[in-house]
């Protein structure tokens, strides 16, 4: 397997037309090997959650070229990088994005629908990542009856149903205790160790320090630490 | 590499994992893994020159994809949370519905009314009687057909035929095909005994089956001369005409010349024995007619209502009572032209206002789930699966209305024709129309919420929250 990396991101500038233009990137480049654990941490503000949408094609620079998986990102059209989004990236977001009205293993199971996962496999899958985050036992309730920690890791199982190279967590552990953070990062790390590539965004100096990468935005223009 | 990673994320699982079950599914899905990396492997030597495009992933299996069956799980999901908004935004739907069934309906009902009434026989019939007034408890009539009745209403414009009737009393007297009373025979129902006028055959549209019908000869010399119904004739023993078998009514014998069948609007007459007017008024005293049949060109029933008294009797027409077809067309547009005004508008207008109200509805409905369209463009949906959705969202809720509104308009119609004693007429073709009318409502309602549904950015979508 070549060993080119998982993310490359050259010269990327994302602006927000405005009146008043805001450069949330600036002139980025970043490299993101298979398998690594890195961690962004910045002010309020800073393009966090703008480079975040980058990288999971959730938003396209405005300059710049951004390789993923050694794709050319800029030359696929939108159907191509739904495909690509669903079959390579997993996210995980702060206020968790779970379907409230949906079980637990619906919720699950929503991240095999769009990315192909073979049918007869969608089963067991769904109840072997729910019992990888230790919630097998709540398989049947609704996210509404679940505490924030349970919440989050029934999105961490369904961030890897499609078998994922790259997690992408926006402040994963913003809605939680420290104690349940700790839990819910010791989830990510073991997922890191069995090779995906990790990214987390967060406030969070503790977890920061978790990780065997670290950088800083500020303004738009990131630093490593 | 990509299924590297999940099959060592899959065995640890599997591996952790106390169910028997668990391994199973985890072997089976490690044969398969290894299939697919090499195919990944392949894809990975041509990557590193940069040009490698998104088809460089193994293709999905047909199966595997977004199915149409997907999205109606999804779709059944989206309906289901709210129930009673549901039945909110199908109330519109199921009104408009109901009321073009009722319309068309109804319509149809009338329509089937009028051509039963129309029906051939029907509508070139018509009936005078001597009006009848209740004196002591009995119906006496008021007035007397004259005995040239026939003659003076086949002047009329639009009569062909017309014929007179009279019940003949014959008290104690048996009508019996052998002159011997015999007291040991059993007995037997005796036939009717009636008197008509000549031309009463053709104007009851009645058929010889064998010999003739009287005619004004036999009348006028009052012959004892019989015609006889068929099925008197069948009890009587009586099948053949051409030996001039003879009749008994009490010791007189009278000479049957006739077997008669047919006329429908008079069927009691095939169970009698007729005789001339003149032999009935000789013989037996008969005082009157009872009635006058008259056979009329189709649509002559108005015209022939009003001057058929006039000619009987000049100086009091009123004493006449007339049964004749009412002109169908006048009924059948005053029928229709109210249903059509009012129903049809009314349901165009429910039915618009049920589009609206589903647009409306599925618009909240986006926006409420700007959230939830985020997350599965994160997942992978592509806008136009995201516009779909909405979309049959919207289709689904507008077959219901439909659905529930067609049944709702033929249960109305069912109810109002039982009550009105007509045949309830219901064209099935129609109803199932409606139902999918309502679907193509909810598609016309789901067009603009589903484009704005899919045009929502992802990024913008996921700072909603689900
Ligand atoms: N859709 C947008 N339109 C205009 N400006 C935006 C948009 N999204 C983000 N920004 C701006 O870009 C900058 C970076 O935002 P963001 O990446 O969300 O910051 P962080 O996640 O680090 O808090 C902010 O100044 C923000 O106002
Ligand atoms: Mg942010």
């Amino acid at each position: 397997m070549s060993q080119a990396p998982v993310v490359e991101l050259i010269d990327v500038t994302r602006s927000f037309p405005g009146p008043p233009e805001v450069q949330a990137l600036k002139g980025v480049n970043l490299a993101i090997d298979r398998g690594d654990y890195l961690s962004i941490v910045g002010p309020s503000g800073s393009g966090k959650s703008t480079l975040l949408n980058v990288l999971g094609l959730l938003d396209r620079p405005t300059v710049g070229e951004y390789r993923l998986g050694g794709v050319l990102t800029a030359a696929l059209d939108e159907e191509a990088r739904a495909g690509l989004r669903a079959r390579t990236i997993g996210f995980v977001f702060q206020a968790f994005h779970l379907l409230p009205r949906r079980t637990v293993l619906d919720n699950v199971l929503l991240a095999t629908l769009y990315s192909g996962v073979p049918r007869r496999e969608r089963m067991p899958r769904a109840k072997a990542a729910l019992d990888r985050v230790g919630l097998a036992h709540r398989m049947d309730f609704l996210p509404t009856t679940l505490s924030g920690g349970e919440r989050q890791r029934v999105a961490v199982a369904r961030a890897v149903m499609a078998s994922p190279e790259l997690i992408l967590a926006d402040e994963p552990t913003g809605n939680l205790d420290q104690q349940t953070s700790g839990e819910v990062m010791d989830l990510f790390e073991e997922l890191n160790a069995d090779g995906l590539s990790l990214v987390v965004i967060t406030h969070d100096q503790h977890v920061a320090d978790r990780a065997r990468r670290s950088i800083r935005i500020a303004d738009g223009r990131v630093s490593e630490l | 590499m990509t299924r590297s990673i999940l099959r060592r994320f899959r065995r640890r699982a599997a591996t952790e994992g106390d169910g028997s079950a668990t391994d199973d599914s985890a072997t089976e899905r490690d044969g398969s893994a290894s299939e697919g990396d090499g195919a990944v492997t392949d894809g990975d030597a041509s990557v590193t020159d940069g040009a490698r495009d998104a088809a460089a992933l193994p293709a999905v299996a047909r199966a595997d994809r977004f199915t149409n069956q997907d999205l109606l799980v999804e779709v059944s999901h989206g309906i289901g949370g709210h129930t009673g908004r549901l039945v909110m935004t199908t109330l519109g739907t199921v009104l408009g519905i109901a009321s073009l069934v009722v319309t068309i309906g109804f319509a149809q009902t009338a329509a089937g009314q009028i051509s039963r009434q129309f029906d051939a026989v029907a509508a070139t019939q018509a009936v005078v009687k001597p009006e009848t007034a209740n004196s002591g408890g009995d119906e006496v009539a008021t007035s007397t057909l004259p005995w040239d009745s026939p003659a003076r209403v086949e002047r009329l414009n639009g009569v062909e035929r017309a014929g007179l009737i009279g019940e003949v009393p014959i008290g104690e007297l048996q009508i019996t095909a052998v002159p011997i009373n015999d007291p040991s025979a059993p007995e037997v129902l005796s036939p009717t005994l009636l008197a008509t006028s000549p031309g009463l055959l053709d104007a009851v549209r009645g058929e010889v089956r064998a010999g003739r019908y009287f005619d004004d000869g036999h009348d006028s010399r009052a012959d004892r001369v019989a015609v006889i119904g068929v099925r008197a004739a069948e009890k009587l023993g009586i099948n053949r005409v051409d030996s001039q078998p003879s009749i008994f009514i009490g010791e007189r014998p009278y000479t049957v010349i006739g077997i008669v069948d047919g006329m429908e609007r008079r069927p009691d007459l095939l169970d009698s024995v007729i005789l001339p007017l003149g032999t009935a008024r000789a013989d037996f005293g008969l005082r009157s007619a009872s009635e006058l049949q008259l056979r009329i060109d189709a649509g002559a029933g108005p015209l022939v209502a009003k001057q058929a008294p006039i000619a009987l009797d000049p100086n009091a027409p009123e004493n006449f009572d007339v049964q004749a077809p009412r002109s169908g067309s006048s009924l059948q547009e005053s029928v229709q032209a109210d249903i059509n005004v009012v129903f049809l508008i009314l349901g165009v207008i429910a039915l618009l206002a049920g589009g609206l109200g589903i647009a409306n509805v599925t618009l909240l409905s986006v926006s409420e789930r700007t959230g939830e369209i985020g997350l599965r463009r994160a997942l992978g949906a592509t806008s136009r699966q995201i516009a779909r959705q909405f979309m049959v969202e919207s289709v689904v809720i507008g077959l219901l209305g439909g659905l529930i509104g067609a049944a709702v308009g033929v249960f109305a119609v069912v109810v109002v024709a039982l009550v009105q004693q007509w045949t309830p007429i219901i064209d099935l073709p129609m109803v199932f129309g409606a139902a999918v009318l309502g679907a193509v409502v909810g598609l016309g309602a789901g067009a603009y919420p589903a484009r704005k549904a899919s045009r929502i950015e992802p990024i913008a979508a996921l700072r909603a929250g689900v």
